[in-house]
């Protein structure tokens, strides 16, 4: 049915920039697929301020993702502090201030449930470092929608809670080291788009 | 057809029961959201399907009213984004203080956390007297906790701690008395709000405000709601009267956007621009 990833969400908490700061940088200037980021932070945190380091450090254009803007290739998403971020049917993102879940707004299990709905095998959902079970089910429900997942090696993350829950709850998903990461998207990338 | 094909299909049919059954229309709120909403309480009830909630709906009111409260009930604080009454503080009050006499509307209260909160300001400010305050929902359970005034005390450290950073200069604790394990604020501050239902969705104009406040509510609906919704804010305003979005809210993709100029970006605080018009009137897009 899908014959290429169409979109990459990722969830990531405490450790995060040092984990991002080694997979973004990594992926080549054609890597075009849009990714879309869950990084736990507080309401009032400047979440503009990581968008726009990694936006100076990027050829992709990262930003804040905003309510009803449609999803791009060659883009790098951030959900906005204090506000959960999801995907809709036609490829744009809404925005919600729902009660918090697994004790973030931003939540990851929010957006992953999203977009595995919405994608459902053409999305890959990476769990990186973190310090609670954020993303866990929502990687599982990207399984099961067809969808590939990625966990970073908990022995290579900053905070292995995260990743380890998510390693518990789903079993078929591919435990990679983090500097590993990237070459592994390259490479199912490619690979899905030679299939058909 | 693969399960989440048949989740749309019974999302569809849910909307429609509900509409024909209840006349609310959730077909133009954000649907991820919507389903989100749904599955949260298909697990609470322990059903396994959607569709499994459609019999109960129709055939049981009171169930329904249940099920409507958590379709629309938002996360709230007071002082929510203590910047943006800062910003109510020194870019709108001063303009407020020129009317003799003001009119605001509250859309989608919810709660009414924040609806108190500007309660507050102006009462701080000295523009309470000669205030009226509507606050509107379309959720009646929601209305009622608003009416009462009454919040869980452990909520209270927050709601003070985003008061003094709005630039509330006050004991925060003289709003309210504690009850057992409740704060419950001052009917002062109580006294001009009128509590309505009102449903963005459905229901037209009112009055003729001097400033609309809707925060967090625009991003549930999708954009043909928000044109509508809109719309109908424009038409409410008098001349050169404000509206007050969430933070992740903004009239500038909308059709209303060039009636507007923005007096706080960050805080989303618009106003209506001299000899602003209705590019597209209500009655004819949404009819």
């Amino acid at each position: 049915m899908h014959d290429h990833f169409e979109c990459i969400v990722v969830g990531v908490s405490a450790g995060g920039m040092e984990a991002l700061k080694t997979i973004l940088p990594a992926l080549p200037a054609n890597f075009s697929l849009p990714i879309i980021i869950v990084q736990h932070m507080r309401a009032d945190a400047r979440d503009w301020y990581l968008a726009n380091h990694f936006n100076s450090l990027l050829t992709s254009t990262v930003k804040i993702a905003n309510d009803k803007e449609a999803i791009e290739n060659n883009h790098i998403y951030l959900a906005p502090a204090g506000y959960h971020l999801l995907v809709e049917d036609d490829r744009t993102f809404s925005l919600s201030s729902d009660a918090k879940v697994n004790y973030a707004r931003p939540s990851i299990d929010v957006l992953f449930e999203s977009a595995a709905f919405v994608f459902g095998p053409a999305l890959i959902g990476i769990i990186l470092t973190g310090a609670n079970s954020d993303g866990a089910k929502g990687l599982k429900a990207i399984t099961e929608a067809g969808g590939q997942a990625v966990i970073q090696d908990p022995s290579t993350a900053e905070v292995s809670a995260m990743p380890s829950a998510a390693r518990n709850l789903c079993k078929n998903a591919k435990i990679t080291p983090l500097p590993e990461i990237a070459n592994y998207l390259i490479k199912v990338t490619e690979e899905k788009g030679r299939l058909i | 057809m693969n399960k989440n094909d048949l989740t749309r299909i019974e999302i569809e049919l849910l909307i429609d029961a509900i509409k024909k059954r209840y006349g609310y229309d959730f077909s133009h709120y954000a649907q991820s959201s919507f389903r989100r909403r749904v599955e949260n309480r298909l697990n609470a009830l322990g059903l396994n399907t959607i569709s499994d909630l459609i019999p109960r709906l129709m055939h049981d009111e009171l169930f329904f009213e249940d099920v409507l409260v958590g379709f629309s009930i938002t996360v709230t604080e007071m002082f929510r984004d203590p910047k943006f009454y800062r910003d109510i503080r020194t870019i709108v009050i001063p303009k407020l203080k020129t009317y003799p006499y003001l009119k605001i509307w509250h859309a989608g209260c919810a709660t009414g956390e924040e609806i108190y909160s500007m309660a507050i300001l102006l009462h701080e400010e000295g523009l309470l007297e000669q205030t009226q305050i509507y606050a509107t929902d379309f959720n009646n359970t929601a209305l009622k906790t608003a009416e009462r005034g009454i919040y869980p005390l452990d909520d209270m450290e927050n709601h003070a701690k985003n008061y003094y950073e709005a630039g509330g200069a006050k004991e925060f604790s003289e709003y309210y008395r504690t009850q057992y394990k409740s704060a419950k604020l001052k009917g002062f501050l109580k006294e001009k709000i009128t509590f309505a239902n009102h449903n963005l969705v459905t229901d037209g104009v009112f009055g003729e405000m001097h400033m609309i406040i809707c925060r967090n509510v625009m991003i549930y609906f999708d954009k043909n709601l928000q044109d509508r919704a809109y719309s109908l804010f424009v038409e409410s305003l008098i001349h050169r009267g404000f509206l007050c979005l969430g933070t992740k809210d903004t009239v500038a993709f909308s059709i209303v956007s060039e009636n507007f100029e923005i007096l706080a970006k960050r805080n989303k605080i618009f106003r209506l621009l001299p000899n602003a018009k209705l590019r597209n009137r209500i009655g004819e897009k949404h009819a």
